[in-house]
């Protein structure tokens, strides 16, 4: 499975970003092999359709979920479209490494 | 002529002087009130036209043909507002984000993309009681962008033998004002004499100078001196061309919908001089309004 995690910064025990279309990193995280990489979100100095740049990086990344603080309408159809699953952080994910554990755990809200 | 009346800050005095600065000029020629604050238009207020023409205003969205698409993500890849994307096997089209711009079909390597057209405001055309030829645009609640209305607004055939148009432009100093600006011949600026009006001048000066137009300034409400503006019309060699003062009967006048030179005549003359004055700056012959005229 290919998680993508919104983040401020390029670490797993960094904070997280609440914001998917703009947030400074999205983590690519492989559940299978445990292996990870730190992308800088795309979408983050656009003037405007940060979210479907964001969504489009996600989608190209074959991701299977995202997990962020929230969707904007138009990253969620885009999402939605392609089948990618969307989960929303809750208390107690305040880093990558803790909201990926929540998500396997199924903890997570999805969107 | 072709004059945009442009403040950066809101609520400064640009349609007082812009609604004013036409009403002044139209017994002289053919003249245009041209409202381009298509989010919230007010010069009808005060202008009362009789409207006469309305037309849609939009712009044209990408469509694309499935049988001819080849998925090759082309228009994806041009397309700076991301209003295009590839999902599977479908590009999926954002019509909010989407500006018209037409890259994706002039790119596209199938021609599989037609654009449609969508409506996302109207025009209307009238005339003042007075003789004023007056028109607007009005951005239809909750689509998200004014320029492709303003730029039609501005398109109008009737606006190309006439002798002199006032451009109302939007407050702000984004792309709105910057669409208003594009080719008009000079920028009347408006400000008041407090820290923001300054803070938004000089904005707008950034926008003026970089599109190199030619400006002039009319400084609202003004009561006493204020030497922060007055430094930075020395430096930037802003030419004050009217000074309106702080009067409460002004402001009186102005809520119940009339006019500044229905308040205050005297104003008629004023305005005629600064559009006397413009055509100094701009070198034009004589003081009439004469745009079409050739300098000899």
């Amino acid at each position: 499975m290919i998680v993508i995690i919104s983040a401020q910064q390029a670490q797993l025990d960094g904070p997280i970003d609440v914001r998917f279309g703009r947030c400074s990193w999205l983590l690519r995280i492989d559940t299978d092999t445990h292996q990870w990489e730190a992308f800088q979100n795309p979408g983050i100095n656009q003037s405007g359709g940060a979210g479907v740049a964001a969504a489009q990086f996600a989608i190209d990344q074959h991701a299977n979920a995202v997990i962020s603080g929230d969707f904007g309408p138009n990253a969620a159809n885009a999402l939605r479209a392609a089948g990618v699953e969307m989960y929303r952080l809750v208390d107690g994910a305040s880093t990558p490494q803790q909201a990926l554990d929540l998500y396997t755990q199924g903890k997570l809200i999805a969107f | 002529m072709r004059i945009a009346v442009a403040s950066g800050k809101g609520g400064t005095g640009k349609t007082t002087v812009a609604t004013s600065l036409a009403l002044s000029l139209a017994p002289r020629g053919n003249v245009w009130y041209v409202d381009c604050d298509v989010e919230a238009p007010n010069g009808h207020i005060f202008l009362k036209p009789q409207f006469n023409q309305a037309l849609p205003a939009g712009i044209r969205i990408p469509k694309i043909d499935p049988e001819l698409c080849s998925l090759c993500g082309r228009c994806v890849e041009v397309c700076q507002f991301h209003a295009l994307a590839k999902i599977g096997k479908t590009i999926l089209v954002f019509p909010q984000l989407c500006h018209g711009c037409g890259s994706c079909t002039w790119n596209c390597p199938e021609q599989a993309i037609t654009e449609q057209f969508t409506p996302i405001g109207s025009l209307e055309l009238g005339r003042t009681e007075s003789g004023l030829n007056f028109a607007h645009g009005i951005l239809t609640i909750s689509e998200p962008m004014a320029t492709p209305v303003i730029r039609q607004l501005k398109r109008q055939q009737q606006f190309t033998d006439c002798d002199v148009i006032v451009f109302d432009a939007p407050p702000g100093a984004s792309c709105s004002v910057v669409e208003t600006l594009r080719g008009v011949d000079f920028v009347l600026l408006v400000t008041e004499p407090t820290p923001f009006g300054l803070h938004d001048l000089k904005q707008m000066l950034g926008i003026v100078s970089e599109m190199g137009l030619p400006a002039g300034l009319v400084i609202n409400r003004e009561s006493g001196a204020y030497p922060p503006l007055a430094e930075l019309c020395a430096s930037a060699k802003l030419p004050v061309l009217m000074r309106i003062p702080f009067n409460r009967q002004y402001a009186e006048g102005l809520a119940k919908g009339q006019t500044l030179i229905q308040i205050a005549p005297e104003y008629v003359k004023l305005f005629q001089e600064v559009y006397d004055q413009i055509s100094t700056i701009l070198n034009l012959p004589g003081s009439q309004a004469e745009p079409n005229q050739e300098k000899p």
